[in-house]
């Protein structure tokens, strides 16, 4: 039995993905989560121990409540969480750059 | 898996970073900086012209009134013609060639207002630079917008790696 189930495979899902998200910035319970999506609460479950068994959730037990957040420290091992957001803005003045370049020699040929 | 997951991201890290993102833990701001190889009225000008933003940014710009008080208003739509992205907001300063202050708003998303703060700097006479200070109405909100594209590119990390590992396997 395969105990430490695969992060990439983990992540492949659109709906872990969605979770993943939600408890970027937060803790919530599996109620609170499972409220987010259409899916049976029994579903959101299996998608919540799935990524716990991977280890890119961790859970608190708070009286009867169990609380799942984001593992950061997992997180950063698969990618740096910023790198994405500083690669959109780099494209995006990559673009800029050239257009102006080009806006450039086609000013001065006039 | 393990060794896989270490060149992934050796080659993230030695990419030229060009673009810089300054975010401080539990803090509701960020500071994005870049140096262009462009001269300052140029740079200027592709914030300031709307044919040149919508070029750039890849939107469709409405309405952009590049001055004191102005507005504007972006809108992109797939080829169905469903708006699938809508942001507009307010100038509060707009001094040519050196500062922008301006609020940004995406319609339809828990992200809020974020306030925007521009500023334009000559480096030589060919190249110049842009700090760009944005600041959210809370620090959750911050790493909402900041998860968004980290979100997006799971499916794409993931899909690279099962490239990698489908080559290996031939």
């Amino acid at each position: 039995m395969n105990l430490r189930r695969d992060i990439f495979q983990a992540m492949a899902d659109p709906t872990r993905r969605a979770i993943l998200l939600l408890l970027a910035s937060q803790t919530m319970t599996a109620g609170a989560i499972a409220s987010n999506f259409d899916t049976a609460r029994p579903t959101v479950s299996k998608h919540l121990q799935i990524l716990t068994e991977c280890q890119l959730l961790e859970h608190k037990q708070n009286g009867r409540e169990i609380y799942y957040q984001i593992n950061a420290k997992k997180m950063k091992e698969v990618a740096d969480f910023i790198e994405p957001f500083r690669k959109m803005w780099d494209d995006r003045f990559n673009k800029l750059e050239t257009i102006m370049k080009n806006y450039k020699s086609q000013n001065n040929e006039h | 898996m393990k060794k896989l997951v270490s060149i992934h991201l050796f080659k993230i890290n030695n990419m030229e970073q060009k673009t810089k993102i300054n975010a401080e833990d539990g803090k509701q701001d960020l500071m994005i900086t870049r140096e262009f190889d462009l001269p300052l009225e140029l740079l200027f000008k592709a914030y300031a012209a709307p044919e040149i933003v919508e070029q750039w940014m890849g939107t469709k710009v409405l309405k952009l009134e590049s001055k004191k008080h102005g507005s504007y208003q972006f809108e992109t739509t797939d080829a169905h013609g469903n708006v699938v992205f809508k942001a507009n907001g307010v100038i509060h300063e707009f001094s040519p060639n050196r500062k922008i202050t301006r609020t940004f708003e995406m319609d339809n998303t828990p992200f809020g207002v974020q306030l925007e703060v521009y500023e334009f700097e000559q480096l030589t006479d060919d190249t110049s630079k842009l700090n760009m200070h944005v600041i959210y109405e809370s620090a959750a909100q911050r790493d909402q917008v900041l998860a968004l594209p980290f979100a997006q590119g799971l499916n794409m990390a993931h899909n690279r790696i099962q490239e990698i590992l489908n080559t290996l396997n031939n």
